[in-house]
Protein backbone atom coordinates (compact mmCIF):
# COMPACT_ATOMS: atom_id res chain seq x y z
CA UNK A 1 0.00 0.00 0.00
CA UNK A 2 2.66 2.16 0.90
CA UNK A 3 4.32 1.11 -1.90
CA UNK A 4 1.43 2.17 -4.35
CA UNK A 5 1.01 5.74 -2.46
CA UNK A 6 5.03 6.07 -3.40
CA UNK A 7 4.95 5.08 -6.75
CA UNK A 8 1.82 8.02 -6.96
CA UNK A 9 3.47 10.48 -5.50
CA UNK A 10 6.43 10.11 -8.28
CA UNK A 11 4.00 9.90 -10.92
CA UNK A 12 2.47 13.24 -9.64
CA UNK A 13 6.01 14.73 -10.09
CA UNK A 14 7.06 13.42 -13.32
CA UNK A 15 6.55 16.41 -15.26
CA UNK A 16 8.19 18.13 -12.32
CA UNK A 17 11.12 16.22 -13.75
CA UNK A 18 10.93 16.51 -16.49
CA UNK A 19 11.29 20.08 -16.77
CA UNK A 20 14.51 20.12 -14.77
CA UNK A 21 17.27 21.53 -16.08
CA UNK A 22 19.23 18.50 -16.20
CA UNK A 23 22.64 19.99 -17.67
CA UNK A 24 22.77 22.61 -14.36
CA UNK A 25 22.09 19.69 -11.97
CA UNK A 26 25.21 17.73 -13.84
CA UNK A 27 27.69 20.94 -13.98
CA UNK A 28 27.37 20.50 -10.04
CA UNK A 29 28.27 16.83 -10.14
CA UNK A 30 32.33 15.77 -9.45
CA UNK A 31 32.07 13.63 -12.19
CA UNK A 32 32.53 13.47 -15.63
CA UNK A 33 29.06 13.42 -17.35
CA UNK A 34 29.06 12.53 -21.78
CA UNK A 35 25.74 11.85 -23.35
CA UNK A 36 26.23 10.12 -27.03
CA UNK A 37 23.85 9.07 -29.74
CA UNK A 38 23.39 5.88 -30.82
CA UNK A 39 26.47 6.76 -33.52
CA UNK A 40 29.01 7.87 -30.57
CA UNK A 41 28.23 11.62 -31.42
CA UNK A 42 28.77 13.69 -28.33
CA UNK A 43 24.73 15.19 -27.58
CA UNK A 44 26.38 16.74 -23.89
CA UNK A 45 29.00 17.32 -21.44
CA UNK A 46 28.96 18.53 -18.07
CA UNK A 47 31.13 21.11 -16.71
CA UNK A 48 33.62 18.56 -14.70
CA UNK A 49 33.83 17.07 -18.33
CA UNK A 50 35.23 20.53 -19.34
CA UNK A 51 37.59 20.61 -17.10
CA UNK A 52 38.75 16.77 -17.10
CA UNK A 53 39.04 16.96 -20.82
CA UNK A 54 39.88 20.33 -21.49
CA UNK A 55 37.42 20.79 -24.20
CA UNK A 56 34.34 23.16 -24.19
CA UNK A 57 31.22 21.93 -24.57
CA UNK A 58 30.06 23.78 -27.68
CA UNK A 59 33.05 22.74 -29.80
CA UNK A 60 32.63 18.54 -29.16
CA UNK A 61 28.76 18.72 -29.96
CA UNK A 62 28.32 16.28 -32.56
CA UNK A 63 31.99 15.41 -32.16
CA UNK A 64 33.02 11.66 -31.74
CA UNK A 65 32.97 10.94 -28.05
CA UNK A 66 36.14 8.93 -28.05
CA UNK A 67 38.11 11.59 -29.72
CA UNK A 68 37.08 14.12 -26.74
CA UNK A 69 37.71 11.36 -24.40
CA UNK A 70 40.50 9.75 -25.39
CA UNK A 71 40.33 6.60 -23.46
CA UNK A 72 41.73 3.87 -23.50
CA UNK A 73 38.37 2.12 -23.66
CA UNK A 74 38.70 0.39 -27.34
CA UNK A 75 41.41 -2.12 -25.81
CA UNK A 76 39.10 -3.37 -23.12
CA UNK A 77 36.82 -4.91 -25.71
CA UNK A 78 34.90 -1.83 -26.30
CA UNK A 79 32.40 -1.22 -23.89
CA UNK A 80 30.56 1.41 -24.99
CA UNK A 81 29.72 -0.89 -28.25
CA UNK A 82 28.25 -3.36 -25.49
CA UNK A 83 26.11 -0.72 -23.52
CA UNK A 84 24.36 0.17 -26.62
CA UNK A 85 23.56 -3.09 -27.57
CA UNK A 86 22.51 -3.91 -24.58
CA UNK A 87 20.69 -2.93 -21.25
CA UNK A 88 24.10 -3.76 -19.53
CA UNK A 89 25.87 -1.40 -17.56
CA UNK A 90 29.21 -1.71 -16.68
CA UNK A 91 32.00 -0.25 -14.73
CA UNK A 92 35.55 -0.59 -15.23
CA UNK A 93 39.21 1.69 -14.90
CA UNK A 94 41.04 2.78 -17.17
CA UNK A 95 42.63 6.32 -18.39
CA UNK A 96 42.20 9.37 -20.60
CA UNK A 97 44.61 12.04 -22.14
CA UNK A 98 43.91 15.43 -21.82
CA UNK A 99 44.37 18.49 -24.05
CA UNK A 100 47.38 19.21 -21.41
CA UNK A 101 48.88 15.73 -22.97
CA UNK A 102 48.23 14.50 -19.37
CA UNK A 103 46.91 10.86 -18.56
CA UNK A 104 44.25 10.43 -15.72
CA UNK A 105 43.24 7.52 -13.97
CA UNK A 106 39.46 7.11 -14.75
CA UNK A 107 36.62 4.78 -13.51
CA UNK A 108 34.33 4.85 -16.15
CA UNK A 109 30.51 4.01 -15.80
CA UNK A 110 28.84 3.16 -19.16
CA UNK A 111 25.01 2.89 -18.97
CA UNK A 112 22.59 3.05 -22.08
CA UNK A 113 20.55 5.52 -22.56
CA UNK A 114 16.72 4.34 -23.21
CA UNK A 115 13.42 6.74 -23.82
CA UNK A 116 10.60 6.32 -21.65
CA UNK A 117 9.06 4.65 -24.95
CA UNK A 118 12.20 2.04 -24.46
CA UNK A 119 13.80 3.38 -27.57
CA UNK A 120 17.25 3.27 -27.24
CA UNK A 121 18.76 6.75 -27.45
CA UNK A 122 22.39 6.53 -27.02
CA UNK A 123 25.23 6.19 -24.12
CA UNK A 124 25.93 7.61 -20.61
CA UNK A 125 29.51 8.03 -19.47
CA UNK A 126 30.44 8.80 -16.22
CA UNK A 127 33.98 9.57 -15.75
CA UNK A 128 35.29 9.29 -12.09
CA UNK A 129 39.22 10.94 -11.93
CA UNK A 130 40.51 8.40 -9.59
CA UNK A 131 44.41 10.29 -9.48
CA UNK A 132 43.91 10.52 -5.59
CA UNK A 133 42.79 6.54 -4.82
CA UNK A 134 45.51 5.45 -7.18
CA UNK A 135 48.19 7.58 -5.45
CA UNK A 136 46.62 5.78 -2.18
CA UNK A 137 47.15 2.52 -3.66
CA UNK A 138 50.60 2.82 -4.51
CA UNK A 139 51.35 4.64 -1.03
CA UNK A 140 50.17 1.61 0.56
CA UNK A 141 52.41 -0.31 -1.77
CA UNK A 142 55.52 1.34 -0.86
CA UNK A 143 55.19 4.10 -3.60
CA UNK A 144 53.10 7.10 -3.67
CA UNK A 145 53.07 10.45 -6.24
CA UNK A 146 55.50 12.37 -4.54
CA UNK A 147 57.47 10.09 -4.94
CA UNK A 148 57.71 11.04 -8.70
CA UNK A 149 59.69 14.17 -6.98
CA UNK A 150 63.19 12.09 -6.52
CA UNK A 151 65.71 13.70 -3.92
CA UNK A 152 67.84 12.83 -1.27
CA UNK A 153 69.91 16.34 -0.93
CA UNK A 154 69.49 18.89 1.09
CA UNK A 155 67.83 21.05 -0.45
CA UNK A 156 65.27 18.94 -1.63
CA UNK A 157 64.48 17.68 1.45
CA UNK A 158 63.87 21.43 2.54
CA UNK A 159 60.93 21.59 -0.44
CA UNK A 160 59.57 18.04 0.82
CA UNK A 161 59.15 19.61 3.96
CA UNK A 162 57.80 23.12 2.66
CA UNK A 163 54.94 20.94 0.94
CA UNK A 164 52.33 19.83 3.39
CA UNK A 165 52.99 23.30 5.05
CA UNK A 166 51.81 24.48 1.56
CA UNK A 167 49.01 21.78 0.75
CA UNK A 168 47.44 22.73 3.94
CA UNK A 169 47.03 26.32 3.47
CA UNK A 170 44.98 28.15 0.42
CA UNK A 171 47.58 31.12 0.09
CA UNK A 172 49.23 31.58 -3.30
CA UNK A 173 52.35 30.01 -3.90
CA UNK A 174 55.16 31.31 -6.37
CA UNK A 175 57.23 28.43 -7.75
CA UNK A 176 60.97 29.67 -9.02
CA UNK A 177 63.63 27.37 -10.63
CA UNK A 178 65.52 26.80 -13.59
CA UNK A 179 64.12 25.23 -16.56
CA UNK A 180 63.88 21.49 -16.05
CA UNK A 181 64.08 21.55 -12.34
CA UNK A 182 60.23 19.91 -11.78
CA UNK A 183 58.40 22.93 -10.81
CA UNK A 184 55.08 21.45 -12.61
CA UNK A 185 55.58 18.68 -10.48
CA UNK A 186 55.37 20.17 -7.05
CA UNK A 187 52.43 22.48 -8.04
CA UNK A 188 50.75 19.47 -9.06
CA UNK A 189 51.99 17.55 -5.79
CA UNK A 190 50.73 20.76 -3.83
CA UNK A 191 47.37 20.45 -5.31
CA UNK A 192 46.54 16.57 -4.57
CA UNK A 193 48.10 17.10 -1.26
CA UNK A 194 45.58 19.93 -0.12
CA UNK A 195 41.76 19.97 0.33
CA UNK A 196 40.81 20.70 -3.18
CA UNK A 197 42.78 17.71 -4.61
CA UNK A 198 38.99 16.40 -5.54
CA UNK A 199 38.54 19.84 -8.08
CA UNK A 200 40.41 20.16 -11.22
CA UNK A 201 44.08 20.94 -11.35
CA UNK A 202 44.29 23.21 -14.60
CA UNK A 203 47.69 24.31 -15.94
CA UNK A 204 48.25 27.12 -17.94
CA UNK A 205 51.33 28.33 -19.49
CA UNK A 206 51.36 32.44 -20.07
CA UNK A 207 54.31 32.38 -22.26
CA UNK A 208 52.75 30.13 -24.82
CA UNK A 209 49.56 32.09 -25.75
CA UNK A 210 49.25 35.76 -27.31
CA UNK A 211 47.54 38.43 -25.10
CA UNK A 212 44.58 38.55 -26.23
CA UNK A 213 44.01 34.68 -26.48
CA UNK A 214 45.52 34.23 -23.19
CA UNK A 215 42.48 36.58 -21.57
CA UNK A 216 40.35 34.79 -23.65
CA UNK A 217 41.35 31.34 -22.34
CA UNK A 218 42.40 32.88 -18.69
CA UNK A 219 38.57 34.68 -18.36
CA UNK A 220 36.75 33.09 -20.84
CA UNK A 221 34.42 35.21 -23.11
CA UNK A 222 30.90 35.95 -24.32
CA UNK A 223 29.27 35.47 -28.04
CA UNK A 224 30.29 37.80 -29.74
CA UNK A 225 33.21 39.40 -27.71
CA UNK A 226 35.41 39.75 -31.06
CA UNK A 227 35.05 38.18 -34.92
CA UNK A 228 35.57 34.51 -34.16
CA UNK A 229 33.80 34.20 -30.90
CA UNK A 230 30.65 32.04 -32.12
CA UNK A 231 29.88 30.63 -28.85
CA UNK A 232 30.32 31.20 -25.36
CA UNK A 233 33.69 30.04 -23.51
CA UNK A 234 33.84 29.20 -19.87
CA UNK A 235 37.44 29.96 -19.68
CA UNK A 236 40.22 28.09 -17.16
CA UNK A 237 39.53 30.27 -14.26
CA UNK A 238 35.71 28.81 -14.30
CA UNK A 239 36.89 25.41 -15.08
CA UNK A 240 39.24 25.12 -12.34
CA UNK A 241 36.25 26.52 -10.07
CA UNK A 242 37.18 24.98 -6.37
CA UNK A 243 40.38 23.49 -7.88
CA UNK A 244 43.60 24.88 -8.48
CA UNK A 245 44.82 27.12 -11.34
CA UNK A 246 48.87 26.70 -12.29
CA UNK A 247 50.01 29.60 -14.31
CA UNK A 248 53.72 28.67 -15.53
CA UNK A 249 56.16 31.06 -16.83
CA UNK A 250 53.63 33.89 -14.80
CA UNK A 251 56.82 36.01 -15.30
CA UNK A 252 56.19 36.54 -19.44
CA UNK A 253 52.70 37.57 -18.45
CA UNK A 254 51.90 41.13 -20.28
CA UNK A 255 51.00 44.06 -18.17
CA UNK A 256 47.09 44.90 -18.83
CA UNK A 257 46.59 41.13 -18.30
CA UNK A 258 48.73 41.26 -14.60
CA UNK A 259 46.26 44.12 -13.61
CA UNK A 260 43.09 41.22 -14.66
CA UNK A 261 44.95 38.68 -12.25
CA UNK A 262 45.55 41.01 -9.51
CA UNK A 263 41.38 41.92 -9.73
CA UNK A 264 40.67 38.19 -9.67
CA UNK A 265 42.92 37.13 -6.61
CA UNK A 266 41.36 40.31 -4.60
CA UNK A 267 38.04 40.36 -5.73
CA UNK A 268 37.78 36.61 -6.44
CA UNK A 269 35.52 37.45 -9.50
CA UNK A 270 35.79 38.33 -12.73
CA UNK A 271 33.95 39.78 -16.25
CA UNK A 272 34.79 37.08 -19.09
CA UNK A 273 35.95 39.15 -21.75
CA UNK A 274 33.23 41.36 -23.94
CA UNK A 275 31.08 40.22 -20.80
CA UNK A 276 28.63 42.43 -18.69
CA UNK A 277 28.36 40.07 -15.76
CA UNK A 278 30.79 39.39 -13.13
CA UNK A 279 32.05 35.74 -12.40
CA UNK A 280 32.48 34.39 -9.05
CA UNK A 281 35.44 32.11 -8.74
CA UNK A 282 36.90 29.72 -5.92
CA UNK A 283 40.13 28.94 -7.21
CA UNK A 284 43.73 28.54 -5.59
CA UNK A 285 46.40 30.43 -7.75
CA UNK A 286 50.14 28.69 -7.89
CA UNK A 287 52.75 30.27 -10.10
CA UNK A 288 56.12 29.10 -11.71
CA UNK A 289 58.73 31.41 -13.29
CA UNK A 290 61.92 30.18 -14.51
CA UNK A 291 63.17 34.04 -14.30
CA UNK A 292 63.83 36.72 -11.58
CA UNK A 293 60.31 38.10 -11.14
CA UNK A 294 62.05 40.49 -8.06
CA UNK A 295 64.79 41.48 -10.96
CA UNK A 296 61.63 42.25 -13.58
CA UNK A 297 59.77 44.74 -11.18
CA UNK A 298 62.33 46.50 -11.04
CA UNK A 299 62.62 47.22 -14.66
CA UNK A 300 59.01 47.93 -14.36
CA UNK A 301 57.52 44.68 -16.47
CA UNK A 302 56.20 42.91 -13.54
CA UNK A 303 53.73 44.71 -10.94
CA UNK A 304 54.69 44.89 -7.50
CA UNK A 305 51.85 44.70 -5.79
CA UNK A 306 50.85 41.55 -7.67
CA UNK A 307 54.47 40.17 -7.29
CA UNK A 308 53.82 40.33 -3.41
CA UNK A 309 50.48 38.97 -4.01
CA UNK A 310 51.71 35.70 -5.74
CA UNK A 311 54.65 35.62 -3.66
CA UNK A 312 53.13 34.90 -0.17
CA UNK A 313 55.21 31.03 -0.01
CA UNK A 314 57.75 30.55 -2.00
CA UNK A 315 59.66 27.67 -3.50
CA UNK A 316 62.56 27.66 -5.00
CA UNK A 317 63.65 24.53 -6.41
CA UNK A 318 67.17 24.00 -6.91
CA UNK A 319 69.29 23.48 -10.38
CA UNK A 320 70.55 20.14 -10.94
CA UNK A 321 74.24 20.94 -10.02
CA UNK A 322 73.45 22.10 -6.71
CA UNK A 323 72.09 18.72 -6.00
CA UNK A 324 75.01 16.82 -5.92
CA UNK A 325 73.67 13.79 -4.02
CA UNK A 326 70.75 13.66 -6.46
CA UNK A 327 72.51 12.92 -9.42
CA UNK A 328 73.32 9.51 -9.17
CA UNK A 329 69.80 9.00 -7.42
CA UNK A 330 68.18 10.29 -10.49
CA UNK A 331 70.26 8.78 -12.86
CA UNK A 332 69.71 5.09 -11.75
CA UNK A 333 65.96 5.92 -11.09
CA UNK A 334 65.56 7.14 -14.91
CA UNK A 335 67.68 4.38 -16.02
CA UNK A 336 65.80 1.11 -14.12
CA UNK A 337 62.58 3.51 -14.76
CA UNK A 338 63.47 2.88 -19.09
CA UNK A 339 65.15 0.08 -18.87
CA UNK A 340 61.46 -1.46 -17.41
CA UNK A 341 59.70 0.39 -20.51
CA UNK A 342 61.59 -0.67 -22.82
CA UNK A 343 61.89 -4.37 -21.72
CA UNK A 344 65.80 -4.06 -21.68
CA UNK A 345 68.01 -6.28 -20.39
CA UNK A 346 70.97 -3.65 -19.53
CA UNK A 347 73.28 -4.12 -16.58
CA UNK A 348 74.24 -0.06 -16.46
CA UNK A 349 76.45 2.63 -17.14
CA UNK A 350 80.24 2.04 -17.86
CA UNK A 351 82.67 4.23 -15.98
CA UNK A 352 83.88 5.93 -19.07
CA UNK A 353 80.38 6.94 -19.55
CA UNK A 354 79.44 7.67 -16.13
CA UNK A 355 82.43 10.39 -16.17
CA UNK A 356 81.20 12.24 -19.08
CA UNK A 357 77.61 12.32 -17.00
CA UNK A 358 78.92 13.55 -14.29
CA UNK A 359 80.83 16.38 -15.84
CA UNK A 360 78.50 17.52 -18.11
CA UNK A 361 76.40 20.74 -16.99
CA UNK A 362 73.00 19.42 -17.57
CA UNK A 363 71.84 23.36 -18.71
CA UNK A 364 68.36 21.50 -19.11
CA UNK A 365 68.50 20.31 -15.72
CA UNK A 366 66.28 16.82 -14.45
CA UNK A 367 64.70 16.78 -17.63
CA UNK A 368 67.63 16.81 -19.95
CA UNK A 369 69.34 14.18 -17.60
CA UNK A 370 65.85 12.14 -18.09
CA UNK A 371 66.16 12.70 -21.95
CA UNK A 372 69.60 11.44 -22.35
CA UNK A 373 69.03 8.43 -20.34
CA UNK A 374 66.03 7.78 -22.45
CA UNK A 375 68.23 8.11 -25.37
CA UNK A 376 70.99 6.02 -23.86
CA UNK A 377 68.57 3.48 -22.88
CA UNK A 378 66.71 3.35 -26.43
CA UNK A 379 70.43 3.04 -28.24
CA UNK A 380 71.79 0.57 -26.47
CA UNK A 381 71.42 -2.90 -27.70
CA UNK A 382 72.85 -4.66 -24.42
CA UNK A 383 74.93 -4.68 -22.15
CA UNK A 384 76.01 -1.79 -20.41
CA UNK A 385 75.86 1.87 -21.76
CA UNK A 386 78.96 3.31 -22.99
CA UNK A 387 80.02 6.69 -24.22
CA UNK A 388 79.04 6.02 -27.74
CA UNK A 389 75.14 5.07 -27.30
CA UNK A 390 75.12 9.22 -25.76
CA UNK A 391 74.16 11.73 -27.64
CA UNK A 392 76.56 13.01 -29.89
CA UNK A 393 75.90 16.31 -28.66
CA UNK A 394 77.09 16.08 -25.56
CA UNK A 395 79.77 14.21 -26.27
CA UNK A 396 80.86 16.82 -29.05
CA UNK A 397 79.47 19.77 -26.64
CA UNK A 398 82.25 21.66 -24.69
CA UNK A 399 81.21 21.09 -20.78
CA UNK A 400 79.78 23.30 -18.99
CA UNK A 401 80.40 26.37 -21.72
CA UNK A 402 77.39 27.50 -22.28
CA UNK A 403 76.41 30.82 -21.95
CA UNK A 404 73.32 29.84 -19.81
CA UNK A 405 75.39 27.74 -17.66
CA UNK A 406 78.11 30.47 -16.85
CA UNK A 407 75.65 32.73 -16.16
CA UNK A 408 73.53 31.10 -13.12
CA UNK A 409 73.41 31.93 -9.41
CA UNK A 410 75.73 30.27 -7.18
CA UNK A 411 75.66 26.53 -5.98
CA UNK A 412 74.71 25.73 -2.45
CA UNK A 413 78.65 24.31 -2.16
CA UNK A 414 79.16 28.10 -3.44
CA UNK A 415 77.44 29.57 -0.39
CA UNK A 416 79.73 27.54 1.87
CA UNK A 417 82.19 28.36 0.22
CA UNK A 418 81.38 32.22 0.61
CA UNK A 419 81.01 31.53 4.24
CA UNK A 420 84.37 30.62 3.83
CA UNK A 421 85.72 33.44 2.78
CA UNK A 422 83.50 35.64 4.56
CA UNK A 423 81.80 37.26 0.78
CA UNK A 424 78.19 38.57 0.52
CA UNK A 425 76.04 35.45 -0.04
CA UNK A 426 75.71 36.45 -3.99
CA UNK A 427 78.00 36.28 -6.63
CA UNK A 428 78.59 35.34 -9.65
CA UNK A 429 78.85 31.68 -10.93
CA UNK A 430 81.91 32.18 -13.37
CA UNK A 431 83.83 31.80 -10.24
CA UNK A 432 82.36 28.53 -9.09
CA UNK A 433 81.57 27.36 -12.38
CA UNK A 434 84.52 26.61 -14.61
CA UNK A 435 84.56 24.53 -18.30
CA UNK A 436 84.50 21.13 -16.84
CA UNK A 437 81.19 20.89 -15.34
CA UNK A 438 79.91 20.08 -11.71
CA UNK A 439 82.97 17.82 -11.47
CA UNK A 440 85.08 20.76 -11.77
CA UNK A 441 82.98 22.98 -9.68
CA UNK A 442 83.62 20.48 -7.20
CA UNK A 443 86.78 19.83 -7.41
CA UNK A 444 87.19 23.97 -7.01
CA UNK A 445 85.29 23.94 -3.80
CA UNK A 446 87.23 21.29 -2.43
CA UNK A 447 90.23 22.98 -3.20
CA UNK A 448 89.09 26.30 -1.90
CA UNK A 449 87.91 24.37 0.93
CA UNK A 450 91.73 22.74 1.89
CA UNK A 451 93.14 26.18 1.31
CA UNK A 452 91.58 28.16 3.86
CA UNK A 453 91.67 24.97 6.14
CA UNK A 454 95.72 24.76 5.23
CA UNK A 455 94.87 21.65 4.46
CA UNK A 456 93.33 20.04 7.33
CA UNK A 457 91.12 18.07 6.23
CA UNK A 458 89.08 17.44 9.29
CA UNK A 459 88.37 21.17 9.50
CA UNK A 460 87.82 21.38 5.66
CA UNK A 461 85.07 18.56 5.51
CA UNK A 462 83.16 20.73 8.66
CA UNK A 463 83.19 23.67 6.33
CA UNK A 464 81.82 21.79 3.48
CA UNK A 465 79.01 19.95 5.23
CA UNK A 466 80.14 16.46 4.19
CA UNK A 467 81.90 13.61 6.92
CA UNK A 468 85.81 12.85 6.50
CA UNK A 469 85.62 9.74 4.45
CA UNK A 470 83.19 11.94 2.05
CA UNK A 471 85.82 13.85 1.53
CA UNK A 472 88.60 11.49 1.30
CA UNK A 473 86.54 9.80 -1.57
CA UNK A 474 86.17 13.09 -3.13
CA UNK A 475 89.85 13.76 -3.14
CA UNK A 476 90.38 10.11 -4.38
CA UNK A 477 88.05 10.85 -7.46
CA UNK A 478 89.67 13.97 -7.79
CA UNK A 479 92.92 12.74 -8.11
CA UNK A 480 93.87 16.05 -5.35
CA UNK A 481 96.41 14.07 -3.16
CA UNK B 1 58.67 16.12 -45.55
CA UNK B 2 57.70 12.90 -43.93
CA UNK B 3 54.44 12.92 -42.66
CA UNK B 4 53.42 10.04 -40.30
CA UNK B 5 49.56 10.26 -39.21
CA UNK B 6 47.75 8.11 -36.47
CA UNK B 7 44.53 6.72 -37.67
CA UNK B 8 41.48 5.48 -37.10
CA UNK B 9 39.40 4.06 -39.77
CA UNK B 10 38.62 7.20 -42.00
CA UNK B 11 39.84 9.67 -39.00
CA UNK B 12 42.84 10.51 -37.30
CA UNK B 13 43.14 8.40 -34.16
CA UNK B 14 41.63 9.85 -30.84
CA UNK B 15 45.09 8.58 -29.31
CA UNK B 16 48.68 7.99 -29.79
CA UNK B 17 49.16 5.59 -27.89
CA UNK B 18 45.82 3.18 -28.55
CA UNK B 19 46.32 3.54 -32.06
CA UNK B 20 46.36 0.62 -34.68
CA UNK B 21 46.97 2.05 -37.54
CA UNK B 22 49.45 4.38 -38.92
CA UNK B 23 49.92 6.20 -42.16
CA UNK B 24 53.37 7.41 -43.97
CA UNK B 25 53.48 10.02 -46.49
CA UNK B 26 55.74 12.04 -48.80
CA UNK B 27 55.60 15.79 -49.46
CA UNK B 28 57.34 18.35 -51.97
CA UNK B 29 56.51 21.70 -51.50
CA UNK B 30 52.50 21.07 -51.18
CA UNK B 31 52.46 17.95 -52.93
CA UNK B 32 52.03 14.11 -51.92
CA UNK B 33 54.48 12.04 -53.48
CA UNK B 34 54.28 8.36 -54.14
CA UNK B 35 51.52 6.23 -52.78
CA UNK B 36 50.97 6.70 -48.59
CA UNK B 37 51.92 3.89 -46.84
CA UNK B 38 49.10 2.33 -44.15
CA UNK B 39 51.15 -0.13 -41.34
CA UNK B 40 49.07 -1.95 -39.38
CA UNK B 41 50.47 -2.21 -35.73
CA UNK B 42 48.57 -4.95 -33.08
CA UNK B 43 49.18 -4.59 -29.98
CA UNK B 44 52.08 -1.82 -30.47
CA UNK B 45 52.43 1.29 -27.57
CA UNK B 46 53.24 4.95 -27.63
CA UNK B 47 56.91 4.23 -26.99
CA UNK B 48 56.95 1.79 -30.15
CA UNK B 49 54.89 3.98 -32.56
CA UNK B 50 57.78 7.07 -31.04
CA UNK B 51 60.75 4.53 -31.98
CA UNK B 52 58.76 3.70 -35.68
CA UNK B 53 58.78 7.79 -36.35
CA UNK B 54 62.50 7.54 -35.91
CA UNK B 55 63.45 4.78 -37.78
CA UNK B 56 61.10 5.89 -40.36
CA UNK B 57 63.05 9.97 -40.58
CA UNK B 58 59.87 11.41 -39.90
CA UNK B 59 59.70 15.01 -39.82
CA UNK B 60 55.85 15.43 -39.13
CA UNK B 61 53.60 13.30 -36.57
CA UNK B 62 49.66 14.12 -36.71
CA UNK B 63 47.91 12.37 -34.01
CA UNK B 64 44.79 12.75 -31.63
CA UNK B 65 45.74 13.21 -27.85
CA UNK B 66 49.34 12.10 -27.21
CA UNK B 67 50.67 12.10 -23.42
CA UNK B 68 53.47 14.60 -22.73
CA UNK B 69 56.23 12.40 -22.47
CA UNK B 70 55.57 10.92 -25.40
CA UNK B 71 55.44 14.25 -27.42
CA UNK B 72 58.19 15.75 -25.67
CA UNK B 73 60.39 12.97 -26.77
CA UNK B 74 59.52 13.09 -30.12
CA UNK B 75 59.62 17.13 -29.92
CA UNK B 76 63.39 16.47 -28.56
CA UNK B 77 64.40 14.13 -31.67
CA UNK B 78 63.33 17.47 -33.80
CA UNK B 79 60.25 15.61 -35.10
CA UNK B 80 56.87 18.16 -35.48
CA UNK B 81 54.09 16.94 -33.67
CA UNK B 82 50.34 18.43 -34.40
CA UNK B 83 48.40 16.42 -31.56
CA UNK B 84 44.67 16.76 -30.02
CA UNK B 85 43.78 16.99 -33.91
CA UNK B 86 40.21 15.41 -34.29
CA UNK B 87 38.67 14.85 -37.60
CA UNK B 88 39.03 12.60 -41.09
CA UNK B 89 42.82 12.09 -41.51
CA UNK B 90 42.79 12.88 -45.52
CA UNK B 91 41.66 16.48 -44.47
CA UNK B 92 44.18 16.79 -41.68
CA UNK B 93 46.78 15.67 -44.40
CA UNK B 94 45.56 18.56 -46.40
CA UNK B 95 45.62 21.25 -43.93
CA UNK B 96 49.07 19.98 -42.76
CA UNK B 97 50.59 19.95 -46.65
CA UNK B 98 49.53 23.66 -46.74
CA UNK B 99 50.90 24.40 -43.58
CA UNK B 100 47.34 25.13 -42.05
CA UNK B 101 47.30 22.05 -39.37
CA UNK B 102 46.81 23.78 -36.22
CA UNK B 103 47.05 21.13 -32.68
CA UNK B 104 43.64 20.92 -31.55
CA UNK B 105 41.82 21.51 -34.16
CA UNK B 106 38.36 19.92 -34.93
CA UNK B 107 37.97 19.68 -38.59
CA UNK B 108 35.11 20.33 -40.79
CA UNK B 109 34.21 17.04 -41.41
CA UNK B 110 34.74 15.81 -37.82
CA UNK B 111 31.44 13.31 -36.83
CA UNK B 112 30.03 13.14 -40.11
CA UNK B 113 31.16 9.80 -41.15
CA UNK B 114 28.58 8.31 -38.63
CA UNK B 115 29.23 5.35 -36.40
CA UNK B 116 32.76 4.76 -35.56
CA UNK B 117 33.11 1.14 -36.03
CA UNK B 118 35.17 -0.66 -33.76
Amino acid sequence: MAKKKKRASFQANAPLLSQLDVISLLDSMTLGVLFMDPARRVIAINRFLEALTGYNREEVVGVHGENVIRSNLLSKGDPVGKALESDETMTLEGDIINQSRKKNPIRFTIAPLKLTTGKKAGVMILLEDISLLKDLDNKIHGFSGQERIIGNSRKMHEIFELLPITARTDASVLITGETGTGKDLVAEAIHKASKRSRYPFIKINCGALPESLLESELFGHVRGAFTGADRDKPGMFRLAHGGTLFLTEIGDLSLPLQVKILTVLDDKEFFPVGGSKKVSVDVRIITATNRDLGELVKLGEFREDLYYRLNVLRLHLPPLREREDDFRLLLDHFFLEFKANLHKKLKGFSADCLKILSFYSYPGNVRELRNIVEYAVNVCPNGTIRPEHLPKTLLTMPQASTPSALDREVTSKAGNEKSMSGNPAKMTSSAILSPGGWGQVEKNIILKALTTTRGNRSRAAELLGWSRSKLWRKIKHHALE
Amino acid sequence: MKILITIHKDEVAPRFDQTSEILITETEGEKITGEPRIILLPGTSGEDICGLAIKENISLVICGGIEDTHYQYLKWKKIKVVDGVIGPYQQALNSAVTNHLKPGVILPGAGISGEQSR
